[in-house]
């Protein structure tokens, strides 16, 4: 268990050094939340087509910078370029492909409490306002019938770095929670009112399992693979879903009925309309200029994008990322095919 | 003086001075383009939010407001915290290796002290994480709240969660200390031993020797030393940030969480996209590299007095 953990610390670490020596074809920079997929898409793409490319998982805002000042060919981020960002990027205008999903799961630290806990939008915006301290509190109960809860205080973890995660969570409960969306709002690190900040997934899950009474957030793959207790989150239709592959996926399905054909896919999906739909779901996005100044290069990256739309999908669910639903790639991949020709 | 010695010398004397002088005027010069680079880049923060920049206690990325106030608050006091902790320690060890310490442990005990500033931050922060940080918890704070009575206290006040600015200190102070010791060991070894025989020779103890004596005569290189200590523990990022509890809040309590300057950059730099946020982050960084010229500053002023003692 320690060990694992102390794994998941140097991970990462190792990662940030591999760079490649060889030359390549094109190169991103972004998010380090989809780095995992990613990597394993850039390795089977070189192999499967003989295109490298490199990537360097700085961080979403990185990746932001980095694509504007047109010193990469590709970014990546887990939360939507902003109006402000977009009209900032030298290289004109910016399209946002949605490549694959992920989630944010709420993880406790309970022992005594077997089956996976029911949470209310509502009653988790509460709970990281600080207004619901204790584990007993009747709002919780009433929505875990028979469930003994211990009179323990809560203690709130959010992460203390700014992330795509914190972002996705925070537009989640600015959506289900009015009280938090008039208190600390949606942002890639917000003013939190109560609580620890623990840097990284693996900062904030280690308080987690350090503290008993303690609730945070993470990503869905970092739970899993870390076998992390997570709660089952209510949806907008009043169901309780448990972060599966498949209720994400249908999350970003529900959503994606709703956009115009002219969509700049910058759109949020929690609290999806779907019943099955998990509601703390995102798109993780590649950003890529609509006119590449390089025109060898857009086709190059236009094929990548159809590869990942693809086949790429299909090694989604072993990383513990959800697929995209299949009506919306069929559109991204038109829209791709347009990058390469765009002149 | 230099250049009248140099008159007449041969062309590749001339050379070998200009290459020198320009390697060490690029240092000076790099630092005062750093600062130059980092005021600029932060004055659309301090300029729009003036002294409540460096007053407030809010920090809210989604409105756009600003102050610094707790993480320049919990640099001061972890670094704080951290000296008070390593000094007595430090000088302890420094004293023991200097004047008492048979030649067969001198020299693996100091090697040993001077290697834990060898171990990297990331590795501190990990061991605070999984050792520091329990025990903090599970013993040492209930034993302060409970058995010393202290919980009522405003320092040792609130729930003990484990990562606060007790923790954050305590890690500074293992990482300051080899800085501290070893400086003053130098210190020590260089007093004069006239000035040990005379306190003998007059009837003092070894102890009242090492009192009255040799540390006075040090006393300016030790602060110097404690003062190199606490630049180190200033600017001490990794560890601190693994430790602290990064909350954004000004508490009297050593149990509560808090935050440095150096993890707040270090923390939000990657993420931060809108230019104000940016700023924002440039002007911490600012306030830091002003306090940690100003202390290193002092530091090298206390040590370049105690040379000219030493020759007097």
């Amino acid at each position: 268990m320690r060990l694992r953990t102390l794994a998941a610390f140097i991970a990462p670490l190792a990662i940030a050094t591999a760079a490649d020596a060889q030359s390549v074809d094109l190169t991103g920079a972004g998010a380090t939340f989809p780095y995992p997929i990613y990597s394993k898409w850039f390795s089977d793409y070189a192999a499967k087509a003989g295109v490298r490319i490199n990537y360097q998982s700085i961080g979403s805002g990185g990746g932001i910078r980095q694509l504007s000042e047109q010193t990469v060919d590709f970014g990546a981020s887990d939360a939507p370029m902003s109006d402000a960002e977009l009209a900032k990027a030298k290289g004109g205008k910016v399209l946002h492909f949605p490549m694959v999903l992920g989630a944010v799961v709420v993880t406790y630290n309970l022992p005594g409490v077997p089956k996976a806990l029911k949470l209310s939008g509502v009653v988790l915006g509460d709970i990281f306002l600080g207004k619901i301290t204790k584990w007993n509190d009747p709002r919780i109960a009433a929505l875990n019938a028979g469930v003994k809860l211990p009179a323990k205080d809560i203690l709130v973890v959010h992460r203390s770095d700014g992330s795509g995660t914190t972002f996705i969570f925070t537009d989640y409960l600015t959506a289900a929670s009015p009280a938090w969306a008039a208190g600390p709002g949606t942002g890639k690190e917000v003013r939190w009112p109560v609580g620890l900040g623990g840097k990284g997934n693996e900062g904030v899950a280690g308080q987690v399992r350090q503290i008993v009474g303690s609730i945070g957030y993470v990503e869905l793959a970092y739970a899993r693979q870390n076998k992390l207790a997570y709660a089952e989150v209510q949806n907008s239709t009043g169901a309780f879903v448990a972060p599966t592959i498949e209720a994400i996926t249908e999350a970003a399905a529900s959503a994606a009925k709703k956009l115009g054909k002219d969509t700049d896919y910058r759109v949020s999906i929690v609290n999806a309309a779907g019943k099955k739909a998990y509601p703390i779901s995102s798109f993780t996005w590649l950003l890529v200029y609509q006119r590449m100044t390089d025109a060898a290069k857009a086709k190059k990256l236009a094929a990548f994008i159809k590869y990942a739309l693809n086949e790429g999908q299909k090694s989604a669910a072993t990383l513990d990322y959800a697929p995209l639903p299949g009506a919306l790639t069929k559109q991204l991949e038109a829209r791709a095919a347009a990058l390469a020709n765009a002149k | 003086m230099a250049s009248t010695s140099l008159h007449g010398a041969s062309v590749g004397d001339r050379i070998y001075r200009f290459v020198t002088t320009a390697f060490a005027l690029s240092i000076p010069l790099l630092l005062v383009l750093l600062a130059i680079e980092v005021a600029v880049a932060a004055w659309p923060a301090l300029s729009s939010f003036g002294l409540s920049f460096l007053t407030s206690a809010e920090w809210n990325v989604v409105d756009g407001i600003y102050g610094a106030a707790p993480a320049i608050y919990g640099t001061i006091v972890s670094s704080a915290l951290a000296l008070i902790i390593a000094t007595p320690l430090a000088i302890g060890v420094a004293i023991f290796l200097s004047e008492f310490a048979p030649p067969w442990l001198r020299q693996p005990v100091a090697f040993l002290v001077d290697l834990l500033a060898a171990i990297p931050s990331v590795v501190y922060g990990l061991w605070g994480v999984f050792v520091l940080v329990p025990l903090l918890r599970e013993r040492v704070m209930p034993f302060i709240a409970d058995r010393l009575h202290l919980g009522d206290t405003p320092f040792f006040s609130g729930p003990a969660y484990g990562p606060s600015m007790l923790a954050a200190g305590l890690i500074l102070a293992i990482m300051v200390l080899p800085y501290i010791s070893s400086v003053t060991r130098e210190v020590l070894m260089a007093v004069p031993r006239s000035q040990r025989e005379a306190a003998l020779a007059l009837g003092a103890t070894r102890w009242e020797m090492i009192w009255g004596a040799v540390l006075p005569y040090a006393s300016s290189g030790v602060l110097g030393g404690v003062i190199l200590g606490l630049g180190r523990a200033l600017g001490e990022t990794m560890a601190v940030t693994m430790v602290i509890g990064n909350r954004h809040e000004i508490s009297a309590s050593l149990f509560s969480p808090g935050y440095t300057m150096a993890s707040q950059i270090a923390n939000e730099f990657s993420e931060a996209t809108n230019d104000m946020h940016l700023s924002a982050l440039m002007g911490v960084g600012a306030v830091l590299l002003f306090i940690t010229l100003v202390v290193n500053m002092l530091a090298r002023w206390l040590v370049w007095r105690v040379q000219r003692q030493g020759r007097a």
